[in-house]
């Protein structure tokens, strides 16, 4: 018998009466099914698993077109389509571009960033209530899925700055070496992307009427982001309360946005940016990563609950 | 109940279990719109008054496994079989009571991992790492699983996507990659039934090699006869309630006494009694 127990062998007890079944697990160093792990075991579980949670992430991505006829090009068609509506109507139609120079790029920028936030917060809050199958049937530290869903936007964010770079090329934005700036973004928008839905995760599969929700909240912030108009313009000249402008460039969607536009786009200058940017995106990356972290490993045991 | 218990190691041990579902939006009265924001403002009034059923699925279930045990659960549909080996699996929470278990113990079953629009191979792969087994490890066996599963009898169709296959094929691979991982504790659903009758006698084989390195396995199934093949003891829960626990000849005799069962012959093997 190659039992593992904490406790130095024992002479053998008369036998547990049927009341007596505690005594009798804890005799033999039985655990209690289903008890959430501490943090740090929690941590080293999520670790061990990380090549599930990429071959997830991946395995969903490729699964998302497999079934179009052109398959993996919807990846890049996709958002590229996506930009061209919104510059029909935001730049055509309503003619917001009037004061921003390269607005083609300014646009499409925004929009790819805003998207992969909007799509990881959106599939975070589904994780958990849409995968019950999946929490019922296997163990696995619950924050795999989550994290899954966020790496699998930022593959598809990937996809998107390739046909970004043609479209910026083919407006004559230069390459530069400020572009390098674009990957410590992307890490930290990724962490606090994978923050919020963590926190959304938990929400959603308590109450899964909020991804019904969601779509309106998370279109509201697309507006007050600066997606498809520049933050900086409107504070300028607006006389709107010093709250508001403070709000709109605190927002962390709107930072990481920005933090892209002047990483890429050579006419968005350094003044543009909101004071103290990258304290900023580092510091929501931080507050919603560790936080959101720590806010979904408090329900573990919960989840996929009848 | 054994009386021995002392050179037995046990693997699981439940203590007055009570697992209970409570499912939203039963409605209580006609309107369950009216209902549902009744849930929401009255929250914290009795569960009853503001919509919500409770399933009572299991009701002060007690037993103790042991290592080396091939554990079969019978009942008729909806007996709470299935509820209760997801608790021992420590998916779902209980209402009273506790289960104990030696190591992590996991349900044969990783159907909910897989994809459809993937191939084959990928989803060997994508299971594998669902359940917890390294890439290596998945390396090793995976030239095993895909023989196994006996996918590429007919063709190379370990490379095709698996919404090409057929229901049988699908299952014969999800089994292959779900008994491919060897586990401490092994909890079997209703897994045997899938397959042609040769893939039926490879799977209870490997079940039984499985039992070799599994401490213990439990096995839920409505074939008395895979029982039979299998198991040497049977939990018998009826409406929650665990009703008979003993050898398997004694209880499968009066569960087909219970269930009506006139196929069922009786058969002239003495039963062991412990």
């Amino acid at each position: 018998m190659s039992q593992v127990l904490d406790t130095p062998p024992q002479p053998p007890a008369p036998a547990p009466a049927d009341d007596d079944l505690a005594a009798l697990a804890a005799r033999h160093g039985l655990s209690v099914s289903g008890a959430r792990p501490s943090l740090p075991a929690y941590v080293r579980q999520l670790w061990a698993r990380r090549h599930f949670i990429t071959a997830f992430a991946t395995a969903k991505l490729t699964a998302q077109y497999s079934q179009a006829k052109l398959g993996q090009v919807w990846q890049v068609m996709t958002p590229l389509l996506n930009a061209a509506v919104y510059y029909f109507i935001f730049g055509v139609l309503l003619g917001t571009k009037h004061g921003v120079p390269d607005y083609i790029p300014f646009l499409v920028t925004g929009v790819f960033i805003w998207t992969f936030t909007q799509s990881s917060i959106m599939a975070g809050t589904r994780a958990i209530s849409g995968n019950l199958g999946l929490v019922r049937a296997l163990h696995f530290p619950r924050a795999a899925l989550p994290l899954s869903f966020c790496l699998q936007q930022l593959q598809q964010l990937l996809f998107s700055m390739g046909a970004l770079v043609v479209i910026l090329l083919c407006f004559g934005v230069p390459v530069g070496v400020s572009w390098l700036l674009a990957l410590p973004a992307l890490f930290l928008q990724f962490t606090f992307n994978a923050g919020v839905s963590m926190v959304m995760a938990r929400m959603g599969a308590k109450t899964p009427d909020i991804a019904q929700l969601m779509p309106f909240v998370l279109r509201t912030w697309m507006y007050v982001s600066g997606v498809m108009w520049s933050i900086d313009k409107l504070a300028d000249k607006d006389s709107l309360p010093r709250v508001v402008t403070v709000l709109l460039e605190t927002n962390p969607a709107a930072i990481y946005i920005d933090l892209m536009r002047f990483a890429l786009i050579d006419s968005f200058h350094a003044s543009q940016l909101p004071a103290h940017v990258w304290a900023l995106a580092v510091g929501w990356a931080l507050i919603a990563g560790v936080g959101g972290f720590i806010y979904f490993w408090k329900a573990e045991e919960t989840y996929g609950r009848g | 109940m054994a009386d021995n218990t002392n050179d037995k190691v046990p693997t699981v041990v439940a203590d007055g279990v009570d697992i209970v579902y409570r499912v939203n939006g039963t409605g209580a009265g006609r309107g369950s719109a009216t209902a549902a924001l009744n849930r929401i403002v009255r929250r914290k009034k009795t569960e009853k008054a503001a919509g919500v059923r409770r399933v009572h699925a299991v009701r002060n279930v007690s037993f103790v496994a042991y290592k080396g045990e091939a554990i079969g659960l019978i009942g008729t549909n909806g007996s709470g079989k299935s509820t209760l080996l997801k608790a021992v699996a420590g998916l779902l929470p209980v209402e009273n009571g506790r289960i104990y278990t030696h190591g992590q113990p996991s349900l044969l079953g990783v159907n909910a991992a897989l994809m459809n629009d993937l191939t084959g191979e990928r989803n060997v792969h994508l299971g594998g790492l669902a359940m917890g087994m390294s890439r290596e490890q998945i390396r090793e066996r995976y030239e095993e699983i895909v023989d196994f599963s006996g996918i590429n009898e007919k063709g190379d169709f370990i490379t095709l996507p698996m919404r090409t296959y057929s229901s049988g094929m699908a299952a014969r691979l999800r089994f292959s990659i779900a008994a491919a991982k060897d586990h401490d504790v092994l909890l079997i659903d209703e897994a045997l039934a899938t397959g042609d009758r040769s893939f039926q006698k490879r799977s209870e084989q490997r079940i039984r090699e499985l039992r070799k390195h599994a401490g213990t396995v439990f096995l839920v199934s409505h074939n008395n006869k895979s029982i039979r093949d299998t198991c040497d003891r049977v939990l018998w829960l009826e409406r929650g309630e665990l009703l008979m626990d003993g050898p398997t000849e004694d209880v499968l005799k009066e569960y087909e006494a219970f269930t009506g069962d006139k196929s069922a012959k009786p058969r002239p093997k003495v039963p062991v009694r412990s």
